[in-house]
């Protein structure tokens, strides 16, 4: 058996998997659930100075008949009451020694206010600090979430702050809604944070109803830019995370991963992208708590089955396989491949190659049933049609070398090679 | 042993001619299903539905919500598409090609239940899909308001022509009215369906008007631009056979006929049923007989499981309602004093193919004899050939020869559907229709 436990900054949970600030971790009666289902962790829903919440909150994006591929919310932080949730988490982290909890932080924009809450959060038993530079909607306009994570100098100045006063590990979590969040994980991590989270939501409209014309979510006949996450933005978190992972800078101090973590499998993915663990929200408030079970069981197996016997083992193994397009090998070439046995006929395949690429599969018309086959010297390889091809290995890529040398971008335009020769 | 009526209560006759294929009962439960299709490219069950609906559209219409799309994708196709979506044999036509098919444990797309989900809503609703162009002063008249007649006055109709559908019974719908299984339709239905379809306007229908006997063809065509036959088959074949005149000795059109025109209760039915015949009418018989009340339903077929002209599904129905089956027992006598009370089979063995294709039955000389009050024959039915060919047009033992699809003998004649193919199905009829409205289209010069 693998041993998925997990230290961050010394910060030490049985599992990677953390429950991310977040409505699952709001409340005490909440957290207990989840450490009681397995959770390695949490981070505590973020505390500042008091709100309140409109109604309703959420809305989601479906597809093909599957719900919530997208999740959207345009809630605050924490709006219960600083004093209550202080002790709420004393009482938990005396139940759950072992388990670790983190507490996201919201302060005014000030170094006292800061200072205030770092040293109420560090008595009331908080293992390390989550500081929330991303949240997009309410806090933005008084100068606070995103407004800070958006701005690397602003960010860096509260870092600063943050790290004369703090005594437990500090994490930033970085912001989504900025064209690379490098700018400001750098400006954090030079300011002393000892690690990043990323991504917190992106700023969205899910969808509008179509008999009121009202977007989502509805509050009173209107509606705002909310934050979006669940498995919909995963691709967009393995990317920012991929150039934070990849920075000189940022990539010195340890990444909690987050955004559309669903399964284990995901979460080995922001792992092999130089995550040291993941954060979880969407997929816990579709579930429910239970999911973590699988989640340590599969990451078990799956460290097993490849001979990991650690987290550390395989941990950013896949952020040198990311590199520039004008460093990849021109001379790799592969044609598709239908498989007769397999192919049931449903000219997937044909029609997305023939109305939106190259035109290389042949149709041989039958009643009721057409014959496709690959028309190998003008297939380019795009991979269009085998991911159309709705049956398993059905189509598959076959190689075929223009040239065995390793040829890229950069060394064909100095040899003055030709452009369009297929 | 005795026929009868009013064998079941009110509540078990409910029961058992409720619907067959159930509905889907939620737009989330059509939507799963109708998310599984693949949208395949040229796909092989739209080739394989003879009037071409456009399935894969039809079906991404529905998981757009977009029903009212894909009613009008169906019914532009075919205008029966809602009796069809419950009568169609799929399993030989649109979901015996569905690719799914190919992969094993998996289901095919239920395609006509997908088909009647949105027909369904658009008949509820009314809505007419389908403008008629202004009047252009042609007339046609059309006989037979059966699926192949309803589905060519349809297409006149929209093309502005004023069309006059003569019709011998009361009611429109043809054999969907009076032949199809009652657990598939309902009377009711086929008269909604009827009103429908005549809700584009232009068409009158003039019912108990018998070509041959109320009105004549020659009339006809000097009354109108062009004349569509559209009056199906109506005999049923004689056995030929000793005792067929018994009391208690039906044909199944008739006993089917009864059935779908009255109440259940009124129906009588035997104790011990003999139906001869494998085709659909006999399934029908069949399992309409013990949803009546027969205590025992034996169907006799002279060839083996593996010639049978009905489907595997259509078998499994009469077998899931208890029915026997004797293969290889073909009647030779049907005995009894005044009424009926036994028919001798002769026990017969496969030879050598015969015109179908099928192995021949042969005579083995041995014979068996089954006690029963009750025969229904079911051994095909036969073309109008009297009227036909009195008509003077040319024919093939009284089924319509026609030309370019439609095109009669006789100028200005045109002819489809059962009586034409002598005896398909509904949505073949529908077809038919369409092809004849574009000839006559096409022979009007507009
Ligand atoms: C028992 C039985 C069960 C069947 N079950 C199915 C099924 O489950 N699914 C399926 O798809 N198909 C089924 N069929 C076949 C289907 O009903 C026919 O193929 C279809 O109805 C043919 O349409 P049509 O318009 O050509 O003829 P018909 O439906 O027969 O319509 C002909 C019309 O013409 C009228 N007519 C006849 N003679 C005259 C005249 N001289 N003057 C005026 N009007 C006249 C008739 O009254 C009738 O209304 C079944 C058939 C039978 C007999
Ligand atoms: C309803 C809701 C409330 C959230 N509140 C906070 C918050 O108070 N502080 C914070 O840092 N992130 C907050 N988040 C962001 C999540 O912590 C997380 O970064 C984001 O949802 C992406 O992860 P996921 O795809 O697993 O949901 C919230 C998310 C949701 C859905
Ligand atoms: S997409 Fe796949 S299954 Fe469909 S026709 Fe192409 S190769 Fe065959
Ligand atoms: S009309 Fe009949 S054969 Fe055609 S698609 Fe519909 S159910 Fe299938
Ligand atoms: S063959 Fe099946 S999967 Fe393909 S379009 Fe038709 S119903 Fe859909």
């Amino acid at each position: 058996m693998a041993d998925i436990s997990s230290n961050f900054l010394g910060i030490k949970s049985p599992n990677p998997f953390w429950l991310a600030s977040a409505p699952p971790t709001d409340k005490k009666i909440n957290v207990v659930r989840a450490f009681e289902a397995g959770w390695g962790g949490v981070v505590w829903k973020t505390l500042g100075s008091q709100v309140k919440n409109v109604s309703s909150r959420y809305s989601a994006v479906n597809f093909n008949g599957g719900r919530v591929m997208g999740f959207n919310n345009i809630e605050l932080i924490s709006d219960r009451p600083l004093e209550i949730n202080l002790r709420e988490i004393t009482e938990v982290v005396k139940m759950f020694p072992d388990r670790a909890m983190i507490v996201s932080l919201m302060a005014d924009n000030n170094r006292e206010a800061w200072h205030e809450l770092i040293k109420k959060c560090e008595d009331a038993g908080a293992m390390g600090f989550e500081l929330n530079f991303g949240c997009p909607h309410g806090m933005t306009e008084r100068g606070m979430g995103a407004a800070v994570g958006q701005d690397p100098e602003i960010a860096g100045m509260v870092v600063e702050w943050v790290m004369e006063k703090a005594t437990i590990p500090v994490i930033t979590k970085l912001t989504p809604n900025v064209h690379s969040p490098v700018p400001t994980g750098i400006k954090c991590v030079q300011a002393g944070s000892n690690a990043l989270s990323l991504i917190n939501t992106i700023q969205s409209v899910t969808g509008i109803n179509l008999d009121t014309l009202v977007p989502n979510p509805y509050v009173a006949g209107k509606s705002v830019f909310g934050g979006y996450c669940g498995p919909a933005v995963k691709p967009i978190a393995l990317k920012m995370l991929t150039t934070i992972s990849q920075d000189p800078v940022t990539s010195k101090v340890p990444i909690s991963g987050i955004g559309g973590v669903s399964t284990w499998k995901d979460a080995v993915e922001f792992m092999l992208l130089g995550a040291s663990n993941v954060q979880v929200c969407t997929a816990a408030m579709k579930h429910g708590f239970r999911i973590v079970e699988d989640m340590c069981e599969g990451l078990n197996n799956w460290m097993d089955e490849k001979g990991y016997k650690k987290l550390d083992d395989f941990i950013g193994k896949s952020v040198e396989k990311i590199t520039h397009w004008e460093d990849l090998d021109i001379n790799y070439h592969h044609i598709a491949n239908i498989n007769q046995d397999k192919c049931i006929h449903c000219g997937l395949c044909y029609i997305a190659c023939e109305d939106t690429s190259h035109q290389s599969i042949n149709l041989e018309f039958g009643k009721p049933y057409n014959k496709y086959t690959i028309k190998e010297e003008e297939c380019v390889g795009c991979n269009l049609c085998q991911l159309m091809c709705p049956v398993d290995d059905c189509i598959t890529m076959v190689e075929h070398r223009v040239a065995p040398d390793y040829v890229n971008w950069k060394m064909w335009q100095a040899e003055g090679r030709p452009l369009n020769d297929h | 042993m005795s026929i009868k009526n009013n064998r079941l209560t009110p509540e078990q006759y409910a029961e058992n001619f409720s619907d067959i294929h159930p509905p889907f009962d939620s737009y989330t439960a059509a939507l799963v299903d109708a998310n599984r299709c693949l949208f395949c490219y040229d796909a092989p069950c739209t080739k394989s539905c003879p009037t071409g609906i456009n399935v894969p559209k039809f079906i991404k219409q529905i998981t757009t919500e977009n029903i009212k799309g894909s009613a009008h994708t169906i019914l532009s196709s075919n205008i029966m598409g809602a009796s069809c979506s419950k009568v169609c044999p799929v399993e030989k036509l649109c979901e015996g090609a569905c690719v799914y098919n190919f992969v094993e444990h998996e289901a095919v797309i239920p395609i006509a239940k997908l088909q009647r989900y949105s027909t369904e809503i658009a008949m509820k609703n009314n809505w007419q899909l389908f403008d008629r162009k202004p009047s252009n002063g042609k007339k046609v008249a059309v006989i037979g308001a059966g699926p192949a007649g309803l589905s060519c006055a349809h297409v006149l109709s929209r093309e502005g022509i004023d069309v006059t559908v003569y019709e011998k019974e009361a009611k429109g719908g043809g054999l969907m009215t009076y032949g199809i299984a009652a657990y598939k339709v309902t009377p009711g239905f086929c008269e909604e369906e009827v009103d429908y379809i005549l809700g584009i306007g232009g068409i009158e229908i003039k019912y108990k008007q018998e070509l041959g006997k109320d009105i004549q063809l020659a009339d006809l065509q000097k009354q109108y631009d062009a004349v569509y036959l559209a009056i199906g088959v109506g005999l049923a074949r004689q056995l030929e056979i000793p005792g067929e005149h018994l009391e208690g000795v039906e044909d199944a059109i008739s006993f089917i006929y009864n059935l779908r025109s009255n109440d259940y209760s009124k129906i009588p039915v035997g104790d011990k049923v003999a139906v001869i015949g494998m085709g659909m009418t006999a399934i029908d018989a069949a399992t309409q007989a013990k949803r009546l009340g027969a205590k025992e339903v034996t169907m006799l077929y002279r060839r083996t499981e593996a010639e049978k002209p009905c489907t595997d599904v259509e078998l499994d129905i009469a077998k899931l309602d208890g029915c026997q089956v004797i293969w290889l027992a073909a009647p030779k006598e049907i005995k009894g004093d005044g009424k009926v009370n036994e028919i001798v089979c002769s026990v017969m063995k496969l030879g050598e193919p015969d015109a179908s294709g099928r192995r021949s039955p042969v005579d083995t000389g041995e014979t068996f004899s089954l006690a029963v009050d009750m025969v229904i024959k079911a051994a095909g039915q036969m073309p109008f050939e009297e009227l036909i060919k009195s008509s003077g047009i040319d024919n093939k033992g009284g089924k319509v020869t026609v030309s370019d699809k439609a095109v009669s003998s006789v100028a200005g004649v045109f002819a489809g559907g059962d009586c034409v193919n002598g005896g398909k199905e509904v949505v073949d009829a529908v077809q038919a229709g369409k092809d004849g409205a574009a000839a006559i289209i096409k022979h009007l010069g507009l």
